[in-house]
């Protein structure tokens, strides 16, 4: 199962920081989201764009999930060579992210 | 005052304009407001300023103006942007000139200034943000410092009676704080008593609010998961703010979008990084314990916002010149597509080693397949139908930017089969670098024009 199967994401910047919002669609899967798409598990999948840290934030009662990588935009996007150079399409790049089944999969 | 409604008519340099007038006319607005300004805009209006002193601020101003003004004037909406950008003073006569044309007599235009503290810095020893120099040290490349002031200077101009009024570089969130407390009389920090919390919270309806059709349904739609209704007449938001600061977004009935909490979500964590700790130069704003309700149909409520003490120092941003970049780019399609894009990029990293082109950086990638992943991309074994081979790199002069292009295009005769629609650029860097200053250092100025 994709990550896209249960969230929706939104990616922004601030210099050499990607900034990624991700958002379960059922709050029910949220505990699920919590265990998978930890902050190791975003750092792997972006391992030849993000030079630096993933730090992740909770937000339970909005069922969202925010990532910061440091050091993510080959310098930001003033000085980037990235064609896109805010970064914008590493929220739908995250959402290819796979996930194990699990059983909350079955109710849909 | 009850509620102040404020309408969001640009949330980007570039942003559609007939949203912002379809607000101004129908919007029962107080207050229309529009933000035009990204990290790097300022420096690149610095330099139109430097070789045009009437220029330095957004191109469409005049456009956006003729299409709200008289609506605005009519309905005694107030407007305040950052479109000033380098140049408040030079946009508010502009602004001031438009509105006489317009047959608009007495209509009071501020001009806020005191951003630019390029003076205050120029070789000043002080730390940059996420590097080991200073800002001494990049000498006189440093083209322009601008300092992210706060809501104050705003309210100072709307107590003084203004329509309009053209910023340079304010915070985001301060252009829609100021009228809150304008308004309702909130306490701010010169004050003896300040009420952080309702700062914060207007803060977060200013957050909201910023990035105008992004909160409405704009950069949400994904086919057949989150579909948005007319998403080609897309409506900019409107919040409705309480004098406790509560606050209600919602937008024009019959215009396209949708306001869920799915799409409010998404904005009001947009670009904060910590949640728990938003800055800006009016307060550090809490979103951690945030609550989105749906109230009705396009209606979402924000509640559980709290906000404590402001910065002490104001984050000033530094553009320097910061060398080239040139880029070329050529489409391969059909059978073996990518065989022949791949080849197309070797050639031309051999004629740039064997021509001895000096760059610190390079990029050779196909669109289509590894130009966003790279490496780490989902392995993929299906063959594009077309692809678009693009190689980029940095120097130090736009000569040799201009031969990294010249490479691609020269593919034309001398590269693989069946290349075509080359584009090659050249441009200037202007890197953006961030420090701060102690805000004491930092005297913000109104000058009102009337027209």
């Amino acid at each position: 199962m994709k990550l896209h199967d249960l969230a929706h994401a939104r990616a922004g910047d601030k210099g050499d920081i990607s900034d990624l919002s991700v958002i379960a669609y059922r709050p029910g899967d949220y505990p699920f989201l919590c265990e998978h798409l930890t902050a190791e598990r975003v750092r792997r999948h972006f391992a030849d764009i993000v030079r630096g840290r993933v730090d992740r934030y909770e937000l339970p009662q909005l069922y969202a999930l925010k990532f910061v990588l440091h050091d993510a935009l080959d310098g930001g996007v003033t000085r980037t060579l990235n064609l896109d150079a805010h970064g914008k399409t590493l929220s739908s790049a995250l959402l290819e992210i796979d996930l194990p089944e699990h059983p909350e999969d079955d109710r849909r | 005052m009850e509620t102040v409604r404020i309408g969001s008519g640009a949330g980007f340099a570039d942003d559609r304009i007939e949203p912002a007038a379809e607000l101004a006319e129908r919007g029962r607005l107080d207050y229309l407001v529009f933000e035009c300004l990204a990290e790097r805009t300022v420096a690149l209006a610095q330099l139109a300023k430097l070789r045009d002193p009437d220029a330095g601020y957004n191109e469409w101003l005049a456009d956006r103006m003729a299409a709200v003004l008289p609506a605005c004037v009519r309905h005694g909406t107030t407007i305040i942007t950052n479109m000033g950008a380098a140049h408040p003073l030079a946009a508010a006569r502009t602004v001031a000139r438009l509105a006489r044309d317009l047959g608009i007599r007495g209509l009071k235009v501020a001009a806020v200034t005191g951003d630019d503290v390029l003076a205050l810095v120029e070789g000043r020893d002080l730390p940059l943000q996420h590097r080991e120099d200073t800002l001494a040290s990049l000498g006189a490349t440093v083209v322009s410092a601008n300092a992210y002031l706060g809501c104050e200077p705003i309210v100072a101009a709307l107590r003084e009676g203004a329509d309009v009024v053209i910023t340079g570089r304010v915070a985001d969130p301060s252009l829609f704080l100021a009228p809150l407390v304008h308004e309702f009389g909130w306490s701010t920090p010169g004050m003896s008593t300040v009420d952080w919390h309702r700062l914060g919270k207007g803060t977060a309806a200013g957050h909201l609010l910023e990035c105008a059709g992004q909160v409405t349904g704009g950069y949400f739609a994904d086919p057949g998961l989150n579909d948005v209704p007319d998403l080609a007449r897309l409506g900019f938001p409107i919040a409705e703010v309480a004098g406790d600061g509560s606050c209600t977004i919602t937008k024009l009935p019959g215009s396209g979008g949708r306001v869920t909490v799915r799409t409010v979500t998404e904005q009001l964590l947009y670009e904060v990084h910590d949640p728990a700790a938003y800055q800006t130069p009016d307060v550090v704003a809490d979103f951690s314990g945030a609550r989105l309700e749906q109230t009705g149909p396009d209606e979402v409520a924000l509640s559980g916002i709290t906000g404590r003490e402001r910065p002490r120092t104001l984050k000033v941003s530094v553009g320097y010149r910061d060398g080239f970049v040139g880029e070329g780019e050529i489409s391969y399609t059909g059978p073996n597509a990518s065989a022949r894009a791949r080849l197309a990029l070797d050639v031309v990293a051999e004629r740039l080693r064997l021509t001895g082109l000096p760059a610190t950086g390079t990029r050779f990638e196909l669109l289509g397949i590894d130009s966003v992943h790279r490496g780490a991309g989902p392995a993929r074994a299906v063959e594009p139908v077309e692809v678009r081979a693009r190689v980029a790199g940095r120097t130090d002069t736009l000569a040799r930017a201009r031969r990294i292009g010249h490479e691609v295009s020269s593919l034309w005769l001398n590269g693989p089969a069946g290349g075509g629609g080359v584009r090659r650029t050249a441009h200037e860097i202007i890197g953006i670098v961030s420090t701060f200053l102690p805000r004491e250092e930092i005297a913000a100025e109104i000058t009102m024009l009337e027209s």
